[in-house]
């Protein structure tokens, strides 16, 4: 273990592996000082795991109704955050929620960049009028609130998990669409590039496997940073009907499931609530100290 | 040579205008091209909706000619934007109500939500934003950043929820959802002239204090909670361009001048952390619009986001796109406001 710190802090790097391992250890090291962004890791990695072992930590089954059982107040006997309208118990509903979350961050963190890196190479690679016609339409899509655009998106495709999820990626690609845009002109004229396309690789070719991997640092950090939002958005949707529909337990649709019983039964709305904003804090208290570690000018301080 | 000088940044300034103004154009046009597209994509057939499915053949053709649907479809984009510019928004399916008249009605109720919000938000983000620039490190500092993270976390809906909750179901505090009470509701309309839509503006005018101050009680707390939203961002913004500018030389001057501190801060350096914040600021009111769709419905506000998702449970298409487009309009003109603002007040951009 010894030597392998001693590996990565080495002052003379071998190789540029080693030069590149040794810079993220020392983000590493700095990431780890700030005790806020390891809460956050800490939250994430507690949401993975809960995601992962639903079944075992779930103490009911998240869908079966009691109807004899129903709006008990928390800490009641096998029920430790009470049960909702319908006698399911909400804890339950919500170590299965998590997987639901997890699967909305998921989809949403894999389309939403893949099309933002799409339109912004292609629009630094190729510049001149594709670019300008292809960013005047990323400002055109970043004109919209979000919130509302997924909101007539999902409208128009119908209610569900999936079409909330393409209505989120629709409005979240533009951010993408830009840092890849400047990281593709950064690169488009350099030596390795010209070498590729004089061996006759054609422009698909070049962009794919030459110019987005070099996106790619940005964009997976930009990912980071937006989920907390993805998060709110989606319990939004999930919140006005739009998103998963029952029985599924999904937290923004539980939290409106809850609002009947607000003054009476608070515990229905409450605590899936806590949920959302436990995870979202998650990654935003991460989010926000990688911002730390990975901007020069702050580390500098 | 003076004069040249000015008539050439004249010039300069009215070519400024013309760029913003030609962007200003394009987005719009894209704004209303993204919701023709949106309206020609949705599955429910729009003639269907409104003659009904018993419709013979011959009523549905009349109508789809009525609608301009038997056109080429760039054709209907022309007449749709044609219509939009003269305000004619579609009518609403819902109501038979056209859609303008809806949004203009419900528009100031969503404005006047989001200006106190946003009033609320300066006046706790700047200072706290300050106090924690001057401070960094401590424990102040740290609880800043906590209380804004914990702002940007937080589901806005369920805050509201929390919020009705706590203030007006367990501490009575507060008014409960609505702009009114139900004693006062009842008479609004016939002793309240409604000149701007705005109702702690209308009863002032009418003179009925009584309305003003009930109408506080219930517009306080969706306003100071999404107030608290636009702190959390406004205060952390503020943090680091305050911070940005007490590392210039200037102040270190001012210091050494033996300058008081206070006015170091609130005077010297706040006058150029003024130009970001403008933008910031801006920024958030138009946020605050957006946040104000889930708010609404919690607080049974008759804004437009209220009106939105009334008109999306119906599936009442032209109510809801006609809104966004609104919605998109007041988005798009405020960041030109921020714009034209930024260059007001900072001199290097004239």
């Amino acid at each position: 273990m010894s030597t392998l710190t001693e590996w990565l802090r080495d002052p003379n790097p071998t190789s540029r592996r080693q030069a590149k391992l040794g810079q993220l250890w020392l983000g590493w090291l700095r990431l780890k000082r700030n005790p806020l962004a390891m809460a956050g890791l800490v939250i994430i990695g507690l949401l993975l795991v809960i995601a992962a072992f639903a079944p075992v930590l779930a103490t009911h089954d998240p869908i079966a109704q009691n109807l004899q059982n129903r709006l008990q107040p928390p800490l009641t006997p096998g029920h430790w955050l009470g049960t909702d309208d319908f006698g399911r118990d909400i804890w339950s509903r919500i170590v299965y929620g998590s997987r639901i979350t997890l699967y909305i961050i998921a989809l949403v963190a894999v389309t939403a960049p893949l099309i933002g890196l799409m339109v912004g190479t292609v629009a630094g690679y190729f510049g001149g009028w594709v670019d300008a016609v292809l960013m005047r339409l990323t400002d055109i899509f970043l004109a919209f609130p979000r919130l509302i655009l997924a909101l007539a998106l999902v409208a128009v495709l119908g209610p569900g998990i999936e079409n909330a999820v393409l209505a989120i990626a629709l409005t979240a690609w533009p951010p993408y669409a830009r840092v890849a845009r400047a990281e593709t002109l950064t690169v488009r004229n350099s030596d390795y590039i010209a070498a590729v396309r004089l061996q006759g690789a054609g422009a698909g070719r070049v962009i794919w496997g030459h110019i987005v991997p070099m996106c790619l640092p940005s964009v997976i950090i930009r990912v980071t940073l937006d989920m907390a939002g993805v998060i709110l958005i989606a319990a939004g949707l999930g919140f006005l009907g739009l998103g998963a529909q029952p029985p599924l337990s999904e937290w923004g649709l539980m939290i409106s499931a809850g609002r009947k019983y607000l003054f009476e039964q608070w515990w229905v709305a409450t605590m899936p609530g806590l949920a959302i904003f436990i995870v979202s804090l998650g990654f935003n208290l991460l989010g926000d100290g990688l911002r730390d570690v990975l901007d020069p000018r702050s580390a500098a301080k | 040579m003076t004069v040249s000088l000015s008539s050439s940044r004249w010039m300069a300034r009215l070519r400024g205008l013309g760029g913003a103004a030609f962007s200003l154009a394009v987005t719009l046009l894209g704004l209303l091209f993204v919701t023709f597209i949106i309206s020609r994509v949705v599955p429910i057939d729009p003639v269907i909706a409104i003659v009904g499915e018993r419709a013979s053949e011959a009523q549905i053709e009349t109508a789809r000619v009525a609608l301009g649907l038997d056109k080429p479809l760039w054709q209907q984009f022309f007449i749709f934007v044609g219509n939009a510019l003269q305000g004619d928004l579609g009518t609403s399916i819902r109501t038979g109500e056209p859609v303008i008249q809806a949004v203009t009605r419900a528009f100031p109720a969503t404005l006047e939500l989001a200006t106190l919000a946003t009033i609320l938000g300066v006046i706790a983000g700047v200072p706290a934003g300050v106090l924690a620039a001057t401070r960094p490190g401590s424990l102040a500092d740290h609880f800043v950043r906590l209380v804004g993270l914990m702002g940007y976390s937080m589901p806005v809906f369920w805050l509201g929820l929390i919020g009705l909750l706590l203030f007006y179901g367990v501490l009575g505090w507060v008014g409960g959802p609505g702009r009114l009470d139900a004693a006062f509701d009842m008479f609004y309309e016939f002793e309240v002239t409604p000149y701007t839509g705005m109702i702690l503006i209308d009863t002032a005018l009418a003179g009925r204090w009584d309305m003003f101050v009930n109408a506080i009680s219930h517009i306080i707390l969706p306003a100071g909670l999404l107030g608290y939203v636009s702190m959390a961002y406004i205060s952390r913004m503020t943090r680091s361009f305050m911070m940005n500018e007490l590392g210039q030389e200037y102040i270190t001057t001012a210091r050494v001048k033996g300058m008081p501190e206070w006015r170091v801060i609130w005077v010297h350096a706040m006058r150029n952390v003024m130009v970001p914040l403008i933008t910031v600021i801006a920024l958030s009111y138009a946020y605050l619009l957006e946040g104000s769709v889930l708010t609404e419905t919690i607080f049974a506000w008759p804004g437009l986001g209220s009106y939105i998702t009334d008109a999306l449970l119906v599936n009442d298409m032209p109510a809801v796109l006609g809104g966004t487009v609104v919605v998109g309009v007041a988005f798009v003109v405020l960041n030109l406001v921020s714009d034209l603002l930024y260059r007001l007040v900072d001199p290097r951009a004239r």
